[in-house]
């Protein structure tokens, strides 16, 4: 009986991991009705950092600030908004810490061609190897 | 009396490998002397005893952990007296000062292996690889005496411990640690090595092939490790994804890619001698990519899922340990590459030529990753918060990826030193025409977009031409890393063939159903008979109890749960996974409403145990090509004696 009691006083303090005792939105947890529209959002989630957990996606996150960020951007796509002003929305509330995907910026452009700089660079130094032919 | 005895041979350990810095020296110096082989044989014998120091100091700490010594900090703030005895075992490694320790131990341990082992160096080379070994366990010995003891005591002793985290109560990941430890770790071998062979101005076949089986060794735990990690990662934080390009993630995947472009060039130093400057420069990166990765995950710089212990203060004693290390190696080998001769020659149509753009493909692999993972904090010095995640890592290292499976495909088939394009056109017809009918295949029939297709038509042409070598061949007297190359490079195309078809196929179903509901996900119709509370030794649960049924086939119960630890209190998904031939059937409950609907997360996820069956094949293919080295080496030497 004791054990029983023990239990239940757990259930009843399950939502103690939520953030608070609100229950979370229903888009959080549920999806569009929409196939189309859904897979266009839960892109969009893939994307956009989770701010209160450590290095989540807000597409695989428990914590309830990415469940409220999933209803806004379900609820966005529902309305027809392209994932592109979703996200600029994001950035402007949030800066571009919300987005996995960084803008390309002066401050980003190292980044983005560094993928390209690193080939050609590798490429160059490989040839050096190649250029002894028959020696 | 544990603990104290524990810290002892942490310094006795300190003192042999001091000691074994100067005896190599010494040995390194006065090699071809009259007490040469005198010397030589102390050195090893330190090595050894260094070694067996270390890791009596760290199952001392293992030790303190089963007993639950509440008297010292290290077990009250990471364990708890009620955890059942796997974990009270892993939590000696599930923090940071025993992961460290961990860490220490599996470096003098891979010490005292070359030096019980290697028979065939040259004397002065081999002492100097000991020297480098011992010169490196110094530094974390320090590190661990003076930042981060893990036998401090606490007085008054508490009632009872901390617990550790519930994330880490799980079979699969209280080994995790441990194996990528042995990979990471082993990986200092090779560095070693370099370091002993540029010293020593012997960079060649004979080094490559001392070389070779320690990396290969390294290789297959840290894939192992990376593939048990993915999958931990995969059924424990309950939403099906199982690669997050998290940066303790990618700390993992750089000293991989760096042991893998490492583990071909070093096979083309040791039957060909060539690119020796291209062999000792990736077993420094190698080595270097697995001490950043610590730097990354013990100092907690970065935030991640995986930050465990973080505590930034430590970080300065690493980053000195690390810029002494990879600055003094990377200086070394300024000083000393100008004299390294240009080994063999080659032509670009060639198997070396292919091993090249290997090293080439998975250095830039490497370079982004390494990039993207740091990227951030220079951003945050210039005074930018940025986030780089996915899509930055899918866009800039899935091209060159791409481009490395084909060249997989390829390489096996070419001659060494010269061969001709035609005569690769004419080997590669019958791969490029499966891969190409298997993209049409799925492109057109399976409705999947063309990136996935394309993976996937990929995985088939290489998993085709992964056997081509093994064709027309007496398979009886094939040697074992021939099939070990076969196999590897076949489980590559099973893996990537599992992403694709994860990533194409994959159907999500997230709802809020009443118990005697049910939600459809692919080929299932899951019914949610009830929910229950439930319970195990440190835990409690809220327990669903699932229906699955799929058409011709018998129906079957899975019972996912959501659990709450007391010690310290969390919650932890445990979902409940059925796997099926073709794919899994992947199931969470979440929370309920309170007005009797709770929330199930269910997805189908076609072929996704390919991702991590490959990984085993990948690793399997390394164990093979290991025996199969290890055994020819010692016939030849058994033939030269």
């Amino acid at each position: 009986m004791r054990l029983a009691a023990f239990l239940l006083a757990l259930l009843l303090a399950a939502p103690a991991a939520a953030d608070s005792n609100r229950p979370p939105a229903a888009l959080a947890y549920t999806q569009l009705p929409d196939a189309a529209q859904e897979a266009r959002a839960r892109a969009l989630m893939e994307t956009l950092r989770c701010l209160v957990c450590q290095g989540q996606s807000i597409a695989d996150s428990d914590a309830e600030m990415a469940g409220d960020m999933r209803a806004l951007v379900r609820e966005r796509i529902a309305r027809g908004e392209q994932p592109a002003a979703i996200r600029g929305y994001l950035i402007q509330r949030y800066g571009d810490y919300v987005t996995y995907d960084p803008p390309f910026s002066w401050v980003t452009a190292p980044l983005w061609m560094a993928p390209v700089l690193l080939l050609v660079i590798g490429l160059l130094l490989a040839r050096r190897l190649f250029r002894r032919r028959g020696a | 009396m544990i603990a104290e005895a524990g810290l002892a041979a942490l310094w006795l350990a300190t003192g042999f490998a001091l000691v074994q810095v100067l005896l190599a020296w010494g040995a390194a110096k006065g090699a071809d002397q009259a007490g040469g082989p005198m010397v030589m044989a102390a050195l090893r014998r330190v090595a050894i005893v260094q070694g067996l120091l270390a890791l009596a100091a760290f199952l001392l700490l293992v030790t303190l952990f089963v007993q639950s010594d509440m008297s010292v900090l290290l077990v009250v703030e990471n364990s708890h007296s009620m955890k059942p005895l796997i974990y009270k075992i892993a939590g000696a490694w599930g923090n940071h000062e025993g992961s460290m320790l961990l860490w220490v131990t599996v470096l003098a341990i891979s010490g005292a292996g070359v030096a019980l082992f290697e028979k065939r160096l040259p004397r002065g080379t081999l002492a100097a690889t000991l020297g480098a070994q011992a010169a490196i366990a110094i530094g974390f010995y320090a590190f661990l005496a003076f930042a981060s003891n893990p036998f401090v005591r606490v007085s008054p002793p508490p009632l009872d411990g901390q617990g550790l985290n519930p994330l880490l109560q799980d079979p699969g990941l209280a080994f995790h640690p441990p194996t990528l430890y042995l990979g990471y770790v082993g990986l200092s071998v090779a560095f070693s090595f370099a370091v002993g062979a540029l010293l020593m101005r012997d960079v060649g076949p004979a080094f490559a092939r001392a070389m070779r089986p320690w990396v290969l060794a390294a290789w297959i735990f840290l894939t192992i490790g990376i593939t048990a990690g993915s999958y931990w990662a995969y059924y424990e934080l309950g939403w099906g994804g199982w690669w997050f390009w998290d940066p303790v993630e990618n700390a993992s995947l750089m000293p991989w890619l760096a042991a893998t472009a490492l583990l071909h060039s070093v096979s083309v130093l040791a039957t060909r001698d060539g690119l020796r400057a291209w062999t000792v420069m990736l077993a420094v990166v190698a080595f270097s990519m697995s001490m950043i990765g610590t730097f990354l995950v013990r100092s907690g710089i970065l935030i991640s899922v995986h930050a465990f212990a973080v505590d930034p203060t430590r970080g300065g004693f690493i980053l000195a340990l690390l810029g002494l290390y990879i600055g003094g190696a990377l200086a070394l080998f300024g000083a000393r590459i100008g004299t390294v001769k240009q080994g063999a020659t080659f032509e670009l149509v060639s198997r070396e030529g292919a091993l090249v753009l290997n090293n080439l493909l998975l250095s830039v692999i490497l370079g982004v990753v390494f990039i993207g993972t740091l990227y951030p904090l220079v951003a945050q010095a210039a005074g930018v918060q940025l986030s780089i995640g996915a899509p930055f890592f899918e866009k800039a290292a899935v091209p060159v990826g791409l481009a490395l499976v084909a060249a997989t495909a390829a390489g096996p088939l070419l001659k060494w030193r010269r061969d001709q394009w035609n005569a690769l056109f004419g080997k590669l017809l019958v791969p490029v025409g499966v891969a190409g009918i298997a993209f049409a295949l799925v492109f057109a029939l399976g409705g999947a977009q063309w990136l996935p297709a394309l993976v996937l038509g990929l995985a088939a042409g290489l998993a085709v031409a992964s056997v081509l070598p093994l064709i027309r061949r007496n398979l009886r007297r094939t040697p074992l890393h021939l099939y070990g190359m076969a196999v590897a490079h076949l489980g590559i195309a099973v893996s990537i063939a599992g992403m694709a078809a994860d990533g194409a196929f994959k159907v999500e179903r997230l709802a809020a159903i009443a118990v005697g509901q049910n939600v459809s996900v692919g080929p299932y119709r899951v019914e949610l008979l009830g929910v229950r509370p439930a319970v195990g030794p440190n835990w409690s649960a809220l327990e669903a109890h699932l229906k699955a049924t799929r058409i011709g086939s018998a129906p079957f119960d899975l019972f996912p749960q959501q659990r709450f630890f007391a010690n310290p209190p969390t919650n932890t998904n445990e979902a409940a996974i059925a796997t099926e031939l073709d794919g899994q059937l992947y199931t969470v409950i979440g929370q309920g409403d309170g007005e009797g609907r709770w929330q199930i997360r269910a997805w189908w996820k076609p072929f996704v145990t390919l991702i991590w069956a490959g990984g085993a094949m990948i690793a399997l293919g390394g164990l093979l090509s290991l025996i199969g080295r290890v055994r020819r080496e010692r016939r030849d030497a058994e033939e030269a004696a």
